[in-house]
């Protein structure tokens, strides 16, 4: 028996042609709704390409910032950008596995993993700033890194910890127990069994999630800005040391520079980062593709 | 093992790293400025002598922006929802939804670009006689727009998770499509749509840039949606950006702001927990 909606007695009796007529406008109005969200999508990328596609070309992406727009580039952004990217990657990916298969495999449901759930799922709802200022005061000062990509990384790592987390758990819970039992049957510890068994199955859709988190690394702006990254740079990082900026960065401050051509610098960084998302976006979209043709049950 | 338990242990040390920050850097700050001051004062200029941390216009600011925002994506988050579980032919859905996916992936600095280059002169200096560039309409616009996704996208999994025998039984009874959705399908899934909208106005409270690029940074107590505005996460981003150093009070009230900030979200978003497990118990 299903409960939850309560019986409020029979509809008053209608004429047939009301009832057809809010049913169609109804349906008018879902479908404008619809409509209007794609088109935003639509206006909104026309937009930024028709201000950047002018300025896109490979100085732009060779060149560092400066003073006068047309020299202007991204090329120590984008080095940031992949710096940053893979020492969050680093971070976070192993602990947060770490965590879902502890979570999955091995702790039982008591009050300690209850209380970690809960807590994951607030995490994933503390706004980006707030990351950022733990990442001021905790990294940047108690442990003296400064401005640097490690500060950076840490501070990201933190952010997309939840998401790696619920992702890694959703591939190991997709995983029939039938194959933990197998394993365990043939003798294998219950660690062989994870490791040897259920992880290499579970692992397209792990990586899948582990590459939309990084993604959602790479966008962010206000994070890094509180940990007092720079926003322009001179240089190419060389080490995870290194002072740094990132593309969203230095679109952020190409955009709040109101100087004739900026706005196409900003547009043409702006096409530059939705490209590498996007190619991330479409990796992952491969590898749920692979994963539904190989799934062997 | 002790090293997986460790990873897992290691959320609970984030969120207790973030709550001891906080507090370090807000617990000075509170006992220069009393807490009363802060709460209910009108004026907040700790960057200019003499300073003032009344937090009023920061708190007004964001809540306004983010009614605002909600009052553009709740409406046709939910319509598009409606129509994409109810109504839409598979077809149709399987393009949208992708579609949405890559609005949900576009980080929000390009919807900051997107607020002051197209929202605010194609749309807001056209339809409203105003001619001020950075305004709190232009950027709840732009938030609103970000967020339909994410409203979308929960809604769609609530009503989704509403068994179909509902949907056939008052079928059976001679409902047609729109009674169906709106008296039987919406009122079931009522906790999972109204969770979507409370973590959508957290994520709208939360947000920072689009206000910082389009809102126009200044502290500002008021109703009126074509002044510009300062929100909370825009300060924190307006003091960082100065050279504020550490120990000095303007550091320091940024972490008083961020705290009030994270104090708010948590309760919504523990709100929104709430329902959806109540949601969950009755479906699964």
């Amino acid at each position: 028996m299903i409960v939850g909606v309560p019986f409020r007695g029979l509809p008053r009796p209608q004429k047939k042609q009301i009832r057809k007529a809010t049913d169609h406008g109804f349906v008018g109005l879902g479908m404008l709704a619809t409509a209007f969200g794609v088109f935003a999508v639509g206006v909104l990328l026309f937009d930024v390409a028709t201000d950047g596609v002018g300025v896109l070309n490979w100085d732009f992406l060779n060149s560092f910032p400066s003073r006068t727009a047309e020299e202007a580039g991204v090329k120590p952004a984008l080095l940031g950008t992949l710096w940053v990217m893979a020492f969050t990657a680093l971070f976070a990916v192993p602990v947060g596995v770490g965590a879902a298969i502890y979570l999955e495999e091995f702790a039982g449901k008591n009050w300690f993993t209850k209380i970690i759930e809960i807590n994951i799922n607030n995490l994933a709802g503390v706004p980006s700033v707030v990351y950022g200022l733990l990442g001021l005061a905790l990294f940047y000062y108690w442990f003296n890194l400064g401005p640097s990509i490690i500060t950076g990384a840490l501070t990201l790592g933190l952010l997309i910890l939840p998401i790696i987390i619920v992702a890694a758990r959703e591939g190991l819970r997709s995983v029939p127990p039938s194959i933990r039992e197998a394993a365990i049957a043939l003798g294998s510890t219950k660690w062989q069994a994870v490791r040897f068994q259920v992880l290499p199955v579970a692992m397209p859709t792990i990586l899948t999630g582990v590459i939309l988190a990084l993604a959602r690394a790479i966008g962010e702006t206000a994070p890094l800005i509180v940990i007092g990254a720079f926003t322009s740079v001179f240089f190419v990082p060389t080490s995870p040391t290194d002072a740094f900026t990132v593309l969203p960065i230095q679109i952020y401050s190409w955009i709040s520079r109101p100087l004739a051509g900026f706005q196409e610098n900003a547009a043409a960084g702006m096409i530059v980062l939705l490209v590498v998302l996007l190619s991330m976006s479409s990796v992952a979209v491969a590898l749920r593709h692979i994963l539904a043709k190989r799934r062997m049950w | 093992m002790l090293a997986l338990a460790l990873c897992a242990v290691m959320s609970i040390v984030t969120t207790l790293g973030i709550v001891i920050v906080l507090l370090s850097e807000a617990v000075p700050f509170f006992t220069e400025v009393s807490v009363w001051k802060f709460v209910s004062g009108k004026d907040w200029s700790p960057l200019f002598s003499p300073q003032s941390f009344g937090s009023l216009p920061l708190l007004s600011a964001t809540a306004f922006i983010g009614a605002m925002a909600m009052a553009v994506a709740f409406p046709i988050g939910l319509l598009t929802a409606i129509y994409l579980s109810e109504y839409a032919p598979e077809g149709l859905r399987a393009v949208v939804k992708p579609v949405l996916e890559v609005l949900a992936g576009i980080p929000t600095v390009v919807f900051g670009f997107f607020a002051v280059y197209f929202i605010s002169p194609n749309i807001v200096k056209t339809l409203f006689s105003t001619d001020a560039t950075y305004n709190a309409i232009t950027a709840a616009c732009a938030m609103g727009v970000m967020l339909i996704p994410m409203v979308v996208s929960l809604s769609d999994d609530a009503m989704r998770a509403v068994p179909s025998a509902l949907r056939e039984g008052a079928h059976a009874l001679g409902a047609n499509r729109f009674q169906v959705a709106v008296r039987v399908v919406v009122p079931a899934a009522l906790s999972g749509i109204v969770a979507a909208g409370l973590l959508a106005l957290a994520r709208a409270v939360g947000e920072t840039m689009i206000v910082t690029i389009a809102a126009g940074n200044a502290a500002n107590l008021s109703g009126n949606p074509f002044e510009a505005m300062q929100t909370m996460t825009a300060f924190i981003i307006d003091v960082v950006r100065g050279d504020t150093a550490r120990g000095t009070i303007e550091y320091q009230s940024a972490f008083a702001v961020g705290l009030w900030l994270f104090v708010f979200t948590l309760v919504i978003n523990l709100l929104a927990q709430a329902l959806l497990a109540k949601f969950r118990e009755v479906y699964e």
